[in-house]
């Protein structure tokens, strides 16, 4: 149970990480949402207050260092610090390297990867000071295996891979835990743009043979955060359906 | 009580608390590693420390050079002035 601790959890507006912030509050835990969509922070801290816990949505980009800083500053004054922290924002810009833009690398590598250690920064003091903290980063498969297409997104997510290893290493003395999900195919906004047919090719890559939901992703997140998971750190745990071995 | 040794004092709380030392074991010169065995992790926690209590920012540089209580109290003045 997460009662009275304070989880942050960044692209938390929608898809995967509603889906997670939603889970850990129904564990029990205050949330706080980090999204640069408004509209979806309100309809989500709604839903979010259904399990009676307290929710605040704070509109900010998590490229920006000092928003960031006083975002998590805000938090901290009205909830609680964040002893929690699921870096989940994320996005992507696909494009074949031939044909990839300085702007289509440099936006996803801003959000994805500059953004998780924009906040898991802003989050540390706080965590190391309460001698209990838990880390959790959304990579990804691709950031595995790779994928045509996708090499910014890929870049990124294998980033937040070492990214999740070293720091593990550093504070693991203050008893944080720091972990890495990589989710296979979802089913967010971001995979329905897939047509039927690369749906059904996809399909029959994963031996479970079926996309993955957000809640399977979130059930992952809240058993790294719960203390079945004390003694796992600086681990990826794959969430794809046995696509990835 | 003089300045200096309030400083000195919350100085001494601070890293009491964070190196987990009993108070009384701490004296000017206590260095913080060879003496009290920090490491790099306790270290940059205590600059964090000092620069919330005191308010203001600590240059990495600088950070370096604090390695005593002694040290501590003497940046904490300079800066303060």
């Amino acid at each position: 149970m997460l009662k009275d601790k304070v989880a942050l959890i960044t692209g938390g507006g929608r898809g995967i990480g509603l889906s997670i912030a939603l889970e850990l509050a129904r564990n029990g835990a205050d949330i706080a949402l980090f999204d640069v969509n408004a509209d979806d922070l309100n309809t989500a801290c709604e839903r979010i207050g259904e399990h009676g816990v307290k929710a605040i949505g704070l509109n900010v980009d998590v490229t920006d260092f000092e928003a960031v800083s006083e975002s998590v500053k805000k938090v901290a004054d009205e909830l609680g610090a964040p002893v929690i922290l699921v870096n989940n924002a994320g996005i992507t810009r696909d494009n074949l390297l031939l044909r990839m833009s300085e702007a289509e690398w440099s936006s996803v590598i801003s959000v994805n990867l500059t953004g998780t250690f924009n906040v898991t920064k802003a989050c540390l003091r706080g965590m190391t000071r309460n001698r209990w903290g838990r880390i959790v980063n959304i990579a990804s498969v691709v950031g595995l295996m790779g994928n045509a297409g996708q090499a910014n997104y890929a870049a990124s997510k294998a980033g937040i891979i070492g990214f999740t290893k070293a720091t593990a290493k550093e504070i693991a003395a203050r008893n944080v835990t720091v972990n890495a999900i990589a989710p296979g195919y979802i089913r967010t906004a971001m995979t329905d743009k897939l047509s039927d047919e690369a749906r059904q090719t996809l399909e029959g890559l994963i031996p479970l043979k079926r996309l993955g939901e957000p809640a399977d992703v979130a059930r992952c997140v809240s058993f790294l955060c719960s203390c079945a998971a004390d003694y796992v750190t600086g681990q990826v745990l794959n969430v794809d359906g046995g696509m990835v071995m | 009580m003089s300045a200096r040794e309030e400083i000195l004092n919350k100085v001494k709380d601070i890293v009491a608390e964070r190196l987990r030392v009993p108070r009384e074991n701490l004296k000017e010169e206590s260095a913080f590693v060879d003496d009290l065995g920090a490491d790099s992790l306790d270290q940059a926690e205590l600059v964090m420390e000092l620069e919330d209590e005191f308010n203001f920012q600590i240059p990495e540089d600088e950070a370096q050079e604090i390695k005593t209580i002694k040290n501590a109290v003497d940046y904490i003045i300079e800066k303060m002035d």
